[in-house]
């Protein structure tokens, strides 16, 4: 009966998924490079494989030209911690990272010739953490500072997901100012969020590292991945322990989170089931009675034959096509209404102040 | 708003010359084989043959037997009412009951709600990636030799042609080396040997996984078999069930996953033998495991059934036909569901968002899909198993394509905030001459007016 009561409160994911976010670009927001990359490392460390995870940088600051330690992203001043390592696989990097390609991987609504390293192939037994970090607002965050994504957005695609069942139960943490406005507009069940800030506050970031130059971590992120380095795979901490990382005193903002859209408590969520892959097994107790003897079919597979007909090379580039190519005549759209109205007005307004005479030549 | 119900269709009739001249037969078995040829081949239905009470065809104590492919065996006895409830429950394993469809649908459940102990056997898809994989993480004690492809040939390919009616499998194996499991073995003095406990199995799976791999190009989910050679210093290795004894398998699997076998090579005779010791796999004793695996992950148990039924073994093929149309049963039911939410999610979709283009493919993808799912669920109704699940694939195909084209994405969203602050400023001050140049104009007009009326 105990075990009964133990099976209702764990998690019924069999795989884990995370999608790690990095917004920002340029060489100053070397922090939230390096939030996220603390992030995936503390994923791998408890197991999630690369094959699950899918990591989004906007920028390259290990190899950045200012970098003056090359192929190393520190998170701690003293250069304690590198968290670029030496396997650190990158699925969208530099300009892949925007609004549209964000949410073709949340939504799978991904061209058929995209990678499966650049797929979020999860199912409705997936557990999922989506870890984003940049610069936001009330409501929105900044990507590449060319483009945002808003809280409804996020939240529609949310439930796209939750419609074709493509997670069991979603993490949500974010690490930006005013965070907690990105988690107000979820409707979605089962999902859970955590921000750095409340709306009206700014995430700070923890300390500079005068070798370097830039801000290494956020303090949020700092706090978070310190908490996580003493969590192993076994460990059976749950996200109320979570929950109370970085208080106003170390962090200076206020830390949020909702739990209202999730179904299981909060006490009885582990750490790793959702930054770690613990696997649900069964002991194997049958087996299947084979006739040793028999000979067996033929093998099926079908032989390499003979190439029947000679190979040539397929043209990559038709190039004749591309030199003699006449211009692509755009479609011509009529002015609509608002502009033709607008027009008009002007017009009208001209002659009137001009005089009306100037009109006779028009009609 | 969406359920399913099911019955069954129960017709009585006497047998037939030939098939009393079958079972006639010594055994049940030979009964069984040969009343095969005499039932029409069709999915869906079974045909189950009441013999006298004192006949000797089954066992003693044996009331039920259930036959390779689509019929059983009962005994008269008792009355009437108990045979019927006897045929019922015969009915209920070899095809579904009204738990195993409801289990197909909780993913799909219209009020959102995942129990935790839902199925969690493989979801329906169009075709699955089995890999198998050596590992052996002491190449330097042992050369471990498996002849994979003469084991698939012989044992995993009639399973898989078995199941190619369910969907497309592909197989591949490797080998890796330097492999090694996340987890360090208790060494027990009493045996003798090392012991890997049921708690620490979850996590031997992880730095595993790193390392398997699976095909760039395909999106079906993998299956991942794995036999392991435990190092010479770590052997004999063996895995506990929950009460401290060894499993007869040394064998786990993980639902959606696949499974590990531990494989122990015994220790050389004598000291001086040279290391690496060649090994040479037992492919039958592995396969029989890795097929046992494959059925489980499948959902295909035989655990619960009542000890006076008797289930014949369905040898090599892996699977008895009955239970083939088991796993379409709950197959078409979950392929149906899918489709239904994934249209209504997708209509829901399309109504939120007014300016969503819609191509031409991705209607017509959309009309088949409706169009397949219809057909599939008329003739689920009327117990075509076959026809129905065909239908259902096509239905699901044609639904995730339309669903998932990546020219269904949005991302416009004006708040009406954002509405005030772009175009007040932007057009406030345009309008302003443009609107006092208007009103000029109309008072200009209204004193014209006044004018003639006051010369004349």
């Amino acid at each position: 009966f105990q075990e009964q009561a133990e099976q209702f409160f764990r998690s019924g994911h069999t795989n884990n998924w995370a999608v790690l976010v990095c917004t920002s670009r340029f060489w100053f927001n070397y922090r939230h490079v390096a939030n996220t990359l603390s992030v995936y490392r503390s994923v791998k460390r408890l197991g999630i494989p690369d094959s699950h995870i899918v990591l989004m940088l906007a920028d390259d600051m290990a190899c950045n030209p200012r970098n003056p330690k090359p192929a190393t992203v520190f998170s701690h001043k003293n250069m304690e911690l590198n968290v670029y390592g030496d396997d650190v696989e990158v699925d969208y990097r530099s300009y892949e990272v925007t609004v549209e390609n964000f949410l073709r991987v949340l939504t799978g609504r991904i061209p058929p010739s995209t990678p499966r390293s650049k797929r979020l192939l999860s199912d409705d037994r997936s557990n999922i953490l989506i870890y984003m970090t940049g610069h936001g607002g009330n409501g929105f965050l900044k990507f590449q500072d060319s483009e945002e994504i808003t809280n409804v957005e996020l939240a529609d695609a949310f439930e796209q997901m939750w419609q074709k069942r493509r997670y069991n139960e979603l993490l949500f943490i974010i690490d930006t100012c005013q965070g907690a406005s990105m988690y107000e507009r979820f409707y979605s069940p089962n999902i859970m969020a955590l921000a750095s800030s409340q709306v009206g506050e700014d995430s700070l970031s923890h300390q500079p590292d005068l070798g370097i130059g830039v801000h290494l971590m956020d303090r949020y992120t700092f706090y978070v991945l310190e908490f996580l380095e003493e969590i192993h795979p076994a460990s059976q901490t749950n996200m109320n322990d979570l929950f109370q990382v970085c208080p106003k005193s170390l962090c200076v903002s206020t830390p949020g989170h909702r739990t209202d859209l999730f179904q299981r408590d909060p006490q009885n969520v582990l750490i790793t089931d959702f930054f770690g892959s613990v696997r649900k097994v069964e002991i194997t107790t049958e087996t299947v009675s084979l006739d040793h003897d028999l000979a067996g079919s033929e093998s099926e597979f079908p032989e390499d034959e003979l190439a029947t007909e000679r190979l040539k090379y397929a043209e990559q580039l038709p190039v004749a096509q591309i030199i003699h190519q006449k211009p692509k005549q755009k479609d011509w759209h009529p002015p609509g209404g608002f502009i033709l109205g607008l027009w008009a007005l002007i017009i009208m307004v001209f002659f009137k102040t001009y005089g009306i005479k100037h009109m006779k030549h028009v009609f | 708003r969406t359920s399913v119900t099911s019955r069954y269709e129960m017709v009585y009739r006497g047998t037939t010359a030939q098939e009393e001249a079958a079972l006639a037969a010594a055994t049940a078995r030979e009964a069984d084989a040969a009343l095969h040829p005499l039932q029409k081949p069709s999915m869906g239905s079974l045909t189950m043959y009441v013999v006298p009470e004192t006949s000797s065809l089954l066992p003693q104590g044996t009331v039920v037997y259930v036959g390779r492919h689509r019929s059983a065996l009962l005994r008269a006895g008792g009355s009437l009412a108990a045979l019927q409830a006897r045929l019922r429950q015969v009915t209920q394993l070899m095809s579904f009951t009204a738990a195993s469809v409801a289990a197909a649908l909780s993913d799909r459940a219209p009020d959102g709600r995942l129990s935790p102990d839902a199925r969690r056997s493989l979801k329906s898809s169009l075709g699955y990636e089995i890999t198998f994989s050596l590992l052996n993480p002491d190449p330097k004690s042992h050369a471990v030799d498996w002849d994979i492809e003469g084991a698939v040939n012989r044992f995993v390919k009639p399973v898989l042609d078995k199941l190619s009616l369910v969907a497309n499998f592909s197989v591949d194996s490797q080998i890796l080396y330097y492999a090694v499991l996340g987890v360090t073995p208790r060494y027990d003095k009493e045996s003798s040997s090392f012991l890997l406990s049921t708690h620490s199995l979850p996590h031997v799976i992880n730095p595993v996984e790193a390392r398997l791999g699976s095909s760039a190009a395909s999106l079906y989910p993998v299956l991942n078999f794995l036999l392991y050679v435990p190092e010479r210093s770590h052997s004999p290795l063996y895995i506990q069930d929950k009460d401290g004894a060894p499993v007869s398998t040394n064998a786990f699997h993980s639902p959606r996953w696949g499974g590990i076998m531990v494989y122990n090579i015994e220790a050389p005779a004598s000291p001086q033998t040279s290391l690496p010791l060649h090994v040479d796999v037992d492919m039958a004793r592995v396969m029989e495991v890795f097929l046992a695996q494959l059925r489980l992950l499948f959902g295909l148990s035989r655990e619960e059934v009542p000890a006076e039924f008797l289930l014949e073994r369905p040898g090599n093929e892996g699977l008895a036909d009955w239970e083939l149309d088991h796993l379409l049963w709950a197959h078409t039911v979950e392929n149906i569901a899918t489709v239904s939410t994934t249209l209504t999610s997708l209509a829901q979709l399309l109504d939120k968002i007014g300016n969503i283009v819609i191509k031409d493919d991705v209607a017509s993808e959309v009309y088949r899909a409706v169009a397949s799912v219809q057909s599939a669920v008329a003739k689920l109704g009327m117990g075509h198993l076959h026809s129905a699940f065909q239908a259902s694939k096509e239905a699901v195909t044609s639904s995730e394509r339309a669903f998932f084209d990546p020219s269904l994405l949005h991302l416009l969203y004006f708040p009406d905030d954002q509405k005030f602050a772009i175009y007040i400023p932007l057009f406030l001050p345009m309008a302003v001459p443009i609107l006092l140049s208007l009103a000029k104009i109309v008072r200009e007009t209204r004193q014209r007016k006044k004018e003639p009326t006051k010369m004349d």
